[in-house]
């Protein structure tokens, strides 16, 4: 479904001088329906390689593919949810209406529109909460609103880059298994960033562990963890322990290995 | 071909701008009375400068400016900082001063020349109720988003009144005054122009309006010229009385 | 929210009035130039009962609205072209730092050379005045929207024009308000002012005019209308503001929950 083939991306300093290589050569494959978690040190490039995969960002080299073809530009079946829902939110528009913008001017109908944004609204638990502003809701559920939005667009692909980061520990659980309940659902290939080990290891099916800049992929972690999982009792599960260990460790030896940068 | 993005094409549309205004004028493809060539202008504005002539407008007119702004500066911050700092004061004068501000600055001028004549005082007058407005608003909005928290800091060391709104309610405020005193810099220049045109037999905006009237038209452009030399000027130096002050307002708000 | 009525600022405001007219009273000579309150209030009531007022706002507004709508127009356009370029920016910069600094109504014997003295010449002043306010802040509005809400509509693949229209419009929009807000005084202060310069009509040229033929009571009751006229198209525009930009009030207001 998704491939990353050698992908490059160094900035450019306006000021000359050397340039800063955020990913150095990051390669993976995922399958269709998976549900990938991205972790890795501070700074390493974590949301420039979804930008990267999201066609939003041109990498240096590389090549990113979706469904076969090459990225170029946005592709049409895979959407982006940022982590800052305040400002990806449009404050001018209700709730209804920010979930239908992203299906407008596609020549479906406004009763077609319509139907699928309340369906998407549905589907992450806001059902009720169309005529409000998303101002008016707290900080989880305008996340909800986001992801009801991307969802909308019955994406193939989801790239999600923290999402859950401006969020309080509890509303964070909630979120991740409403998350889980979506895909379940609706069977999207979901690509998460986070900075957050437990998280990725409880939402997903194998994490990527990236390495310090310039970056790459240092491992591929299969999560051999049942379904559905469970917030208290597979966080306590002997193998999310011994995941968590690994990982960290991982992640540690980057950091240690970096002299501090400043990001 | 890429353009790229450089000061060199902002430039280039100038030169450019200027030199098909000297041709069209020396061409005489525009009419030479409205669009005297660029270098008559600046001819004139080299003479006027040399004879010390338009210094002497503009000596003038700074000097008018710079009182009224300056009272101004006196009377909104000691206002502004009053009626931020006390409930009642505020409560009390807030629509007197809506009412003040409502109205354009330039109707005072009839009522300052009533009043005062046509004299200096007759546009330091309407310059200072122009500029007073502006600062005092400021002034309040500053003093009222000071953090409580840094009153109650005071108020923790045992500060007096007197020494907070000193030490810590002023400061504070500061880069709203300076917003205020910002923006009644440019009221000030352009009521002096405008109380020069009405009423006056000096400055610079008497003797832009004048060369129009006896059509000594490159005059007028030069004229139009130093005034805006005046007013990037003063832009300028108040920019970097700014940056000295408020150096510590930029730091904080650029680790925010 | 209940609306509080300011008892101590009305108190305030009938105290001054009252001092006013007392002093006026009694302060001898002092009538002569500042008339008691109620005699310009009298006035006020007879210039408007005979029509002379009306014809002179009359004017004026015309001349207001011209200016202003087409600034709005050229400010608007001309801010979101150049918000949008830095290409096309880097071009005009220059010229724009140049003009900015010269005080607007040093346009005027310029605009009179160019357009004569009538109506044409006044709304060219007013136009170009107000074109700045709302051109720098429509400028900054269309640069400061957020990069996420750029990449938000491009993920969602949306097109340039509607990504124009439908996002980045309404994310500058509150900007654009304040430039549009601090331009409606300006407005002002150029029509009255081109009127005491050169005309024959208008709130500005009658105010002179009175002043100058020495009719002092009706010389203030005209400037007091002409602060009403002020005040109410201020009010007026807050109205629709609050109305229009209801949506970032609420979201700008600090977080509850």
């Amino acid at each position: 479904m998704l491939e990353v083939r050698s992908l490059q991306k160094a900035f450019h300093p306006l000021s000359g001088g050397a340039p800063l290589v955020a990913l150095g050569d990051v390669s993976f494959r995922v399958a269709p329906g998976q549900f990938i978690a991205i972790v890795g040190p501070s700074g390493c490039g974590k949301s420039t390689l979804l930008l990267c995969m999201a066609g939003l960002m041109r990498p240096t080299a590389g090549t990113v593919l979706v469904d076969g073809r090459v990225v170029s530009g946005p592709p049409e079946n895979l959407i982006v949810v940022f982590q800052e829902y305040n400002k990806s939110l449009m404050p001018w528009r209700t709730v209804l209406r920010n979930v239908r913008f992203g299906l407008e001017g596609r020549g479906q109908s406004s009763t077609e529109i319509d139907a699928e944004a309340r369906r998407a609204l549905d589907l992450v638990g806001l059902r009720g909460f169309e005529r409000h502003y998303p101002w008016e809701l707290s900080g989880g559920m305008q996340q909800r609103v986001a992801i009801a939005r991307a969802l909308a667009r019955r994406p193939a692909v989801l790239l999600m880059d923290e999402p859950f980061g401006s969020l309080d520990a509890l509303t964070r659980h909630e979120l991740e298994d409403a998350l889980l309940q979506v895909w379940g659902e609706v069977g999207a290939t979901i690509l998460f960033v986070t900075h957050d080990i437990e998280e990725a290891i409880y939402l997903a099916d194998r994490v990527h562990v990236l390495s310090g800049r310039p970056s790459r992929v240092l491992e591929q972690i299969e999560v051999a963890l049942p379904r559905p999982r469970h917030q208290l009792k597979t966080r306590e599960d002997g193998r999310f322990i011994a995941y968590r260990h690994q990982i960290y460790e991982l992640i540690s030896r980057e950091t240690a290995r970096h002299a501090p940068a400043s990001p | 071909m890429i353009w790229r993005e450089s000061r060199w094409n902002g430039i280039a549309v100038l030169v450019v701008l200027a030199l098909s205004w000297e041709a069209a004028g020396r061409a005489g493809w525009v009419h030479r009375l409205f669009f005297p060539p660029v270098s008559r202008i600046l001819a004139s504005f080299a003479a006027l400068v040399a004879s010390g002539e338009v210094l002497r407008h503009v000596g003038v007119s700074l000097w008018r400016a710079a009182l009224g702004y300056a009272l101004a500066a006196l009377v909104g911050i000691a206002l502004g900082v009053a009626m931020g700092y006390w409930r009642r004061a505020y409560e009390a004068a807030e629509i007197v001063i809506e009412l003040g501000r409502a109205l354009p600055p330039p109707a005072i001028i009839p009522v300052a020349i009533v009043l005062l004549g046509i004299e200096d005082a007759m546009k330091v007058a309407v310059i200072f109720f122009s500029c007073a407005f502006p600062i005092l608003v400021n002034t309040t909005d500053g003093v009222r988003a000071v953090d409580p928290v840094l009153l109650r800091s005071a108020r923790t060391f045992g500060l007096g009144e007197g020494e907070t709104i000193r030490k810590v309610i002023v400061p504070a405020a500061g880069p709203f005054i300076m917003t205020g005193l910002r923006i009644a810099l440019a009221i000030a220049l352009i009521l002096t122009v405008i109380s020069e045109m009405v009423g006056a037999t000096s400055g610079i905006g008497y003797f832009i309006l004048d060369s129009q009237r006896s059509f000594r038209i490159p005059q007028m452009y030069a004229g139009m010229l130093v005034l805006a030399l005046v007013g990037y000027l003063l832009n300028r130096a108040f920019l970097l009385a700014d940056a000295r002050l408020m150096a510590w307002h930029r730091r904080v708000s650029d680790s925010a | 929210m209940r609306p509080r009525v300011p008892w101590l600022g009305l108190a305030v405001l009938a105290g001054g009035l009252a001092a006013w007219e007392a002093l006026s009273r009694s302060v001898p000579g002092l009538g002569d130039y500042v008339p008691p309150a109620s005699r310009v209030l009298l006035t006020l009531g007879g210039i408007l009962a005979n029509g002379e007022l009306a014809a002179h706002v009359r004017a004026s507004l015309v001349r207001f609205a011209g200016g202003y709508a087409l600034a709005a127009a050229l400010g608007v356009g001309a801010g979101v072209l150049l918000g949008s370029s830095r290409l096309l920016y880097s071009f005009v910069e220059p010229l724009v730092e140049l003009l900015r600094p010269m005080p607007s109504p040093a346009t005027i014997p310029i605009a009179i050379l160019f357009f004569g003295i009538g109506d044409e010449m006044k709304i060219v002043v007013t136009a170009y005045a107000c074109t700045w306010p709302i051109l720098l802040n429509t400028l900054d509005g269309v640069r400061s929207v957020d990069r996420i809400l750029r990449r938000t509509a491009a993920t969602f693949r949306v097109g340039r024009w509607r990504t124009l229209f439908q996002v980045v419009i309404p994310a500058a929009s509150p900007q654009i308000a304040t430039g549009l807000r601090v331009s409606l005084a300006i407005a002002l202060i150029l029509v009255t002012t081109s009127e005491m310069v050169v005309a024959n009509d208008g709130l500005g040229f009658y105010i002179l005019d009175l002043q100058r033929s020495f009719r002092i009571p009706e010389m203030y009751a005209a400037i007091l209308a002409l602060a009403v006229l002020g005040y109410l198209l201020n009010r007026g525009f807050l109205a629709l503001d609050g109305w229009a930009m209801a949506w970032h009030r609420g979201a700008t207001r600090k977080e509850l929950l």
